[in-house]
């Protein structure tokens, strides 16, 4: 029995992830942009998160 | 004989005038090689290799100290979201944005400005967000790098106002806990369906305080827009579909802590978080909205954020709202008036194809009137205010608005049936309790709350949002873009059309040109073509578009002038285009003006092309199969002279009427209405505006659905026009498809009424028979629709 209760526990906190990473996406608006998401991860250069240098030119 | 044309390299535009070349590469104006030079020396190249010719033409300048509002206090505060000491958080919408290359470009922005924190792009709304450092950039050189790299930023004033919050990922947000919550309970559920031996008593109360505590967001989050909206109909003393429904919600999870909690059973939980998880779902697919279009615009987003006002010799950028009558503005070419005044300094040409659809510009003179709405093209003109922006004659169409027609608009059908099933089954409750307080008092309780569980108007609702939600989807598909699924329901009700002329039954793409005057030869012809094509504006498009094939010969010297026209040295000819002011000519003195283009070769007039509209391709087979089962009106800002055509396409019976003002068209819509029809009005321009919202429906007809439409109920893109009987048969078909579903799953509800009344509702029963009746509902309303929609080629 007390496996039962220990599987009960970890399906629900699978779905509780799941969940979890459902609202963490309408959060950063990925389902308000279909189009850019998957273009930007195309590009070769990755905008920086700090100042670029010139030494690319 | 056809010329091998080069296209710009930037912007995919033939190259006509001389030649400019940078780097190996042709370019047809300056304006685009300098946008290449700037993202050459800041190797942003990759722009030219995602896509061929990503930009857009660069031939009309944006004047230098356009910008100059942004540096004002007051609008920077309403534009900048978010700021802290060093950073400044800003969206811009850029109507430019249109291909992975503009994505590219614009993420890279600080690569051109080390200002630039980052910018991010919503390609769906067309926007950019960008943080910048305070300290290194302001959001005017922000504005002006955008505009440098071909990306003018489009601010408007309705950015003054407070953007509405988005509701609907609250919406979301409660189907995903409503989802998460229901697939848990159903799997919690089954020993308790399956049943459980007595040794496993400890278990089945883990099960069930799981499943107890797992409806408590399902019921107190999830469920809250019923309980909201049934309570704010029940205060206005109406009952809405969400009433019964926020009833049913409560009573089966009242009774289902009781159940649970005093140990009699295992309550009604899985059922209440399904029908709650999908009425969400219906609701989500019905408010499907469309990002790139917006159905609300008043003037605000027409209008320019801020203008010029001349102070004591001195311009000084002012937020709209601050002009007060006697305020001399400036306004420079390109820009909207936005507001009634009169002319004081320069000469005005006023298009005011923004408001009525016709392009050709109108020739003011000081001291005369202009209204609001009208674009100045030429030179810079000044004007003193008369009347305040809210108060001028076009935005006074949106002002005095009618709340009351509004009202109207809310009702649903689908609430006059719910209210007769609550009647019914509140009746067949008491007939129940009745029964069983003769046959046994200690049941009553039980059968009146299974009653009012298994039978909730749910499937009502479920049927309407998902069919209304499908039928939205099917139109939008093709181009007809509703607002909401309330506009399916009027336009069932519709008997009568009314229509604008310019702009929707004529296209303002292809214009019908035609030549007066001696016969053309070749060189002619090919003389004029070659000046035509160096000119951007409408009319020169519209002749160099006329003829087909031209040699193309070398133009020098061109000179265009704003208001008057466009002229050049061809071969040793000097060859004028342009307008009656400026090409003097005796011969047509006694002839009407209408939209021409006198032609004038080394200064001798030789005749002139008569640009007017064309009426929409497959208008014909349209209009003569609404007129066999509508009212038609027609009622046009235009002269008569389309009369004949249309009265002969239209029949006697329809109303004709040329000259009208914005404001009779309103009047027009709400006579009719007076007199008891349901008016749909279909028209384009902003001078339409009033009589788009007077009307039951308004469509608004866009040529692309980037374009700005007025506040409507619905948005057709023109191309569809002709497919608008096999729309409004789709929008009949709506109802029928909601009445014959819901039939199917009244069936439901009386096999679960008869174990309720019978008093043995077990809640294996009411969970076999609530999800099979919510899948059957929506196999048999999308088959249905879109069945429908394959039969019609939608």
């Amino acid at each position: 029995m007390g496996v039962i209760i220990l599987l009960l526990l970890v399906s629900i906190s699978v779905a509780a992830i799941f969940l979890g990473a459902f609202i963490w996406n309408v959060k950063s608006k990925q389902y308000e942009d279909e189009y850019s998401p998957p273009i930007r991860m195309l590009f070769d250069d990755a905008p920086p998160k700090k100042e670029t240098t010139e030494s690319s030119k | 004989m056809e010329v091998a044309v080069t296209t710009c390299y930037h912007c995919g535009l033939d190259c006509v005038a001389e030649e400019i070349h940078y780097d190996d590469h042709q370019f047809c104006c300056e304006g685009c090689k300098m946008v290449y030079q700037l993202l050459n020396e800041h190797d942003l190249c990759t722009y030219y290799n995602l896509n061929d010719n990503p930009g857009k033409q660069q031939k009309i300048k944006v004047r230098e100290d356009k910008f100059t509002f942004l540096e004002q206090d007051k609008i920077q505060q309403n534009l900048i979201h978010f700021q802290d000491e060093t950073k400044a958080h800003v969206d811009f919408y850029l109507p430019q944005i249109h291909c992975s290359s503009c994505l590219y470009l614009l993420e890279h922005l600080h690569k051109l400005n080390d200002g630039i924190v980052s910018a991010r792009v919503n390609f769906a709304k067309k926007e950019v967000s960008i943080v910048f450092l305070k300290e290194k950039t302001t959001l005017r050189t922000v504005a002006e790098l955008l505009t440098s790299i071909g990306y003018e930023p489009y601010i408007s004033l309705n950015q003054l106002q407070q953007q509405p919050a988005n509701y609907q990922k609250g919406l979301i947000y409660k189907l995903g806990v409503a989802g998460f919550c229901f697939s848990n309970i159903m799997l919690m559920s089954f020993p308790e369906y399956l049943g459980l031996e007595d040794s496993e008593q400890n278990l089945q109360n883990v099960f069930r305080t799981i499943i107890f505590v797992l409806a408590i967001p399902v019921f107190f989050y999830s469920a809250q827009p019923f309980f909201i909206s049934g309570w704010k109909a029940l205060t206005k003393r109406f009952l809405n579909i969400d009433a019964p429904i926020a009833l049913a919600v409560l009573v089966t999870y009242a009774r289902s802590v009781y159940e649970v909690l005093s140990g009699t059973g295992a309550g009604y939980f899985d059922s209440m978080s399904g029908i709650v998880f999908f009425m969400l779902a219906g609701r989500v697919v019905q408010q499907r909205t469309y990002d790139q279009l917006t159905f609300d615009r008043d003037f605000t987003s027409y209008f320019p954020i801020a203008v010029e006002v001349i102070k004591k010799n001195l311009t000084v950028p002012t937020a709209l709202p601050d002009i007060k009558v006697g305020d001399t503005l400036l306004i420079h070419n390109e820009e909207l008036i936005p507001c009634d005044g009169m002319l004081v300094k320069g000469r005005g040409h006023i298009d005011y194809s923004f408001v009525t659809g016709e392009s050709a510009p109108v020739t003011k003179e000081m001291g005369e009137l202009v209204y609001a709405g009208g674009k100045q093209v030429g030179g810079n003109v000044e004007m003193l205010v008369m009347r305040e922006v809210t108060q001028s004659y076009l935005t006074r169409l949106w002002t005095n608005d009618d709340s009351a027609a509004d009202e109207i608009k809310g009702l649903s059908f689908l609430h006059g049936i719910s209210k007769w099933f609550t009647v019914v089954v509140f009746a067949i409750a008491i007939l129940g309790a009745a029964y069983w307080a003769w046959a046994d008092p200690s049941k009553i309780l039980n059968v009146v709350t299974a009653v009012l569980i298994v039978a909730c108007p749910c499937a009502l609702l479920l049927v309407g949002s998902f069919t209304n939600g499908n039928i939205l989807r099917i139109l939008g598909r093709n181009k007809f873009y509703l607002r909401n699924a309330q506009a399916i329901e009027e336009i069932e009700k519709v008997n009568h059309i009314v229509f604008d002329k310019t702009g929707t039954l004529t296209t303002s793409i292809k214009q019908k040109v035609e030549w007066e005057g001696a016969m053309l030869s070749w060189e002619d012809e090919s003389m004029i073509c070659s000046l035509a094509i160096q000119s951007t504006h409408p009319m020169s498009r519209a002749i160099a578009k006329h003829f087909i094939k031209f040699d193309k010969m070398n133009v020098t010297g061109v000179v265009e002038i704003p208001g008057k026209g466009v002229s050049g040295y061809i071969d040793g000819n000097y060859v004028q285009l342009g307008s009656r002011q400026w090409i003097q000519t005796s011969e047509l003195d006694n002839k009407k003006a209408l939209s021409e283009v006198l032609v004038a070769i080394n200064h001798k007039y030789i005749g002139r092309f008569i640009i007017s509209n064309q009426f929409r391709e497959g208008l014909s087979p349209t209009l003569s199969f609404l007129k066999k089962n509508y009212k038609i009106s027609v009622i046009s800002g235009d002269s008569d002279k389309d009369e004949p055509f249309l009265r002969e396409l239209l029949g006697e019976k329809a109303i004709l009427k040329f000259q009208q003002q914005p404001e009779d068209k309103l009047k027009y819509i709400k006579s009719v209405q007076d007199e008891g029809d349901h008016v749909m009005f279909m028209g384009d321009g902003l001078n339409d505006a009033g009589a788009l919202k007077q009307s039951n429906v308004g469509i608004a007809i866009a040529e692309n659905s980037n374009n700005f439409t007025p506040a409507s109920d619905a948005i057709l893109e023109a191309g569809s026009f002709n497919r608008m009987p096999v729309f409004i048969k789709m929008s009949k078909a709506n109802k029928v498809i909601i009445i014959i579903t819901f039939i199917v799953s009244v069936v439901y509800n009386v096999i679960g009424i008869y174990f309720a009344l019978k008093g043995v509702l077990s809640p294996m029963i009411a969970a076999i028979l609530m999800p099979s009746s919510s899948l059957s509902i929506l196999l048999l309303t999308y088959g249905a629709s879109n069945l429908l929609a394959k039969k019609w080629k939608l």
